[in-house]
């Protein structure tokens, strides 16, 4: 059959785009397409239209954290450069602890985060402005888009054939999965899952104030679950917007959500104080529930998990993204060789090589979020003073913060080395 | 698996080992299992394609960032098997020709390749067959063939015929040497299961030296000799100086 490609993803996500992105480029003469049916939309097709309008041409003001080692690996794709200028940089990320009572919180950890000299060791972008800029430079490297939803496949004759929803078939010597936390590739491919849920929901909201944030990133573990603010650009460019993602139990989250914008806020205030002047929401909260989600395998014959699908991990550290970004560069350094030498992208020991690559990572990122979570929703003394101390330890020891910084902007750990630039 | 054919007229014992012959056409399907029969050669694969396509590249001066870097050349695959070798090389973008004197090979090579739609001209001939009909091709290729064919001399002579002026010539095969015997015979065959027993045989195999000597007559210029070498450790090939068991040859004609 003529039409086999070398790969296809399903799920055009940031980490899927990305990924099909990288592969054209390492491999100029693979033949790479992405599937979602959001690219019927014609908004997706074309990014240009993703330019005007109320919210500046965005459907949302989602915001994600882009780590220093992704922006780089964004960058060597040709996706950061659009983005840049509306992208707020995080110089700085506070880590306060305290009882629900105290106000204000006290600081325990003050990270001046700089990933190498010169440089922030992570932006706040909008997840519409980001996808566009992938999906653009996607399209112009030469990345076919399918505009139909990957809904199940089979392997036949030395390819996977994806079964699309509208009733279509194609195939694909390697089938990638990146089709979120909930896959339904990763069952048809029959990989089991272990993990829980959390007994709380991520509220998620942006906001607008009135005293600059001046890129300060600030994370106060309640013992509800942790509130995280992030720094924004306002729509004038300021420094006057953040990104709210707060941890809360179920039915503490339903109550907020239920609550009128003033008492929300009031709410709010009284866990975050009056820093920032006076606030305002811009967009409706919404609140999703919590899980933890870890694959038992991250490849199958013909197969691989990316992004999400790979693992679902707790917001805590805004990790998820850049998870999966790190997917898609290791995936695409594993392709490309065999690709370059005319060899199957999907051989046994080319997909082993990305899940070596990845398995650590993963679940390393997952047991470091889930144990920091535990320790911190949770208002027992003992822990208390175990996680003020540690904290505490980690603030005096520069070489300790370091780490811990260099960490968070994913630079650390198995980031493949033609993206390290 | 498919059954063994009955056997075959394949043609002058000079030109191809009977025996050798009917061992590789029962191969069937295997040959393209990563995991099963031929697991060697698959390991073997990236190694010598990524050699073959330097060399390439670098003697015909193709552009670096060419998206198909083999474009428009025709490249001769002797011995060509199940098609490992010839399928990845028409990917880059080669007019492959694979030839064996195996018609199983044949078969299964050219399914394979409509199956995965790439386009290459397998056909159940000989060198001997192309030269007498005056075919030359930019590329000449007899990877892991010499070892096996009773007459080596005269089986080099006639590829490096087939190499039109300007064209490249690569060999490859195994050397005679204690270590080559160690490796390639007790440690491959009779330790590691790697290969069936008597696979190769120690005397059919050719020095450097040897393997020199009819490329010179045939008029082609040598321009490298590099070895192949397994590390046990990272469990995959790679090129290295060590000729003493796996090693490749490169010749020009010159323009």
């Amino acid at each position: 059959m003529a039409n086999t490609r070398d790969v296809l993803v399903a799920g055009g996500g940031i980490a899927g785009l990305a990924v099909a992105l990288a592969v054209r480029r390492a491999a100029p003469m693979a033949r790479v397409a992405v599937a979602d049916p959001a690219f019927a939309d014609p908004a997706f097709a074309d990014p240009a239209l993703a330019s005007a309008g109320p919210t500046q041409g965005r459907r949302t003001l989602r915001a994600v954290a882009v780590a220093a080692g992704s922006r780089r690996f964004l960058d060597a794709l040709g996706a950061w450069e659009p983005v840049a200028a509306a992208a707020q940089p995080m110089v700085e990320m506070v880590i306060t602890d305290s009882r629900e009572a105290d106000a204000p919180r006290p600081v325990f950890l003050d990270f001046d985060g700089e990933a190498e000299p010169g440089e922030p060791f992570a932006h706040m972008v909008f997840q519409d402005d980001l996808r566009a800029a992938v999906l653009r430079a996607a399209t112009e490297n030469g990345v076919e888009l399918v505009p139909d939803r990957v809904s199940g496949f089979r392997r036949e004759g030395g390819a996977a054939l994806a079964i699309e929803a509208g009733g279509t078939a194609s195939r694909a010597r390697l089938l990638v999965a990146a089709d979120g936390g909930r896959s339904r590739l990763r069952e048809a491919a029959g990989i089991a899952t272990v993990g829980w849920d959390y007994p709380q929901s991520g509220i998620v909201a942006t906001l607008s104030h009135e005293i600059p944030h001046d890129g300060r990133a600030t994370q106060h573990f309640l013992p509800g679950g942790p509130l995280a603010i992030l720094p924004m650009r306002a729509a004038d460019g300021s420094e006057r917007r953040f990104s709210l993602v707060w941890s809360v139990p179920h039915v503490e989250a339903a109550r907020l959500l239920a609550l009128a914008p003033a008492d929300f806020i009031a709410a709010l205030e009284a866990r975050i104080g009056f820093a920032y002047g006076a606030l305002t929401l811009e967009d409706r909260p919404a609140a999703y529930p919590l899980r933890l989600v870890l694959p038992r395998a991250l490849v199958a014959e013909r197969f691989a998990l990316l992004g999400d699908a790979a693992r679902t991990i707790h917001p805590l550290a805004g990790q998820g993204l850049n998870l999966g970004l790190r997917d898609a560069a290791a995936l695409a350094e594993a392709v490309a060789e065999p690709l370059g030498l005319g060899l199957d992208p999907a051989d046994p020991s080319v997909l082993d090589a990305y899940a070596r690559a990845r398995r650590f990572d993963a679940v390393l990122m997952a047991g470091a979020t889930d144990g920091l979570n535990r320790l911190f929703s949770n208002d027992s003394l003992p822990a208390r003073v175990l996680r003020d101390v540690g904290l505490g330890l980690v603030d005096r020891v520069p070489a300790l913060k370091r780490l811990f910084i260099r960490d968070a902007s994913g630079l650390s750990g198995a980031v493949p080395d033609r993206f390290r630039r | 698996m498919p059954q063994p054919t009955a056997p075959t007229d394949y043609g002058p014992a000079t030109r191809v080992d009977g025996a050798d012959v009917a061992r590789y056409d029962a191969l069937g399907d295997a040959w393209w299992d990563p995991k099963g029969a031929m697991a060697p050669l698959h390991r073997l694969n990236p190694t010598r394609l990524r050699y073959i396509r330097d060399l390439i590249v670098r003697h015909f001066a193709v552009g670096a960032d060419a998206p198909l870097p083999l474009a428009g050349l025709s490249i001769l695959d002797i011995g060509s098997g199940g098609g490992l070798l010839s399928e990845p090389l028409a990917r880059l973008g080669g007019r492959v020709t694979g030839i064996d004197p195996a018609p199983n090979n044949v078969a299964v090579a050219a399914r394979h390749a409509a199956e995965a739609g790439v386009a290459v001209d397998y056909r159940a001939t000989t060198a001997e067959t192309l030269a007498e009909a005056g075919d030359l091709f930019d590329v000449v290729l007899a990877l892991e063939v010499v070892e096996h064919v009773p007459d080596p001399d005269a089986f080099v002579m006639t590829a490096c015929g087939l190499v039109r002026p300007g064209g490249l010539f690569v060999l490859s095969t195994l050397n005679r040497t204690a270590k080559s015997f160690a490796l390639a015979i007790v440690g491959a065959e009779y330790v590691l299961r790697w290969l069936p027993r008597g696979t190769h045989d120690w005397n059919q195999f050719r020095t450097p030296d040897e393997i020199a000597t009819p490329v010179r007559l045939a008029g082609l210029k040598l321009l490298d000799r590099t070895g192949m070498v397994f590390d046990p450790l990272r469990n995959s090939w790679g090129l290295s100086r060590d000729t003493d068991v796996n090693y490749l040859v490169s010749a020009k004609r010159p323009a």
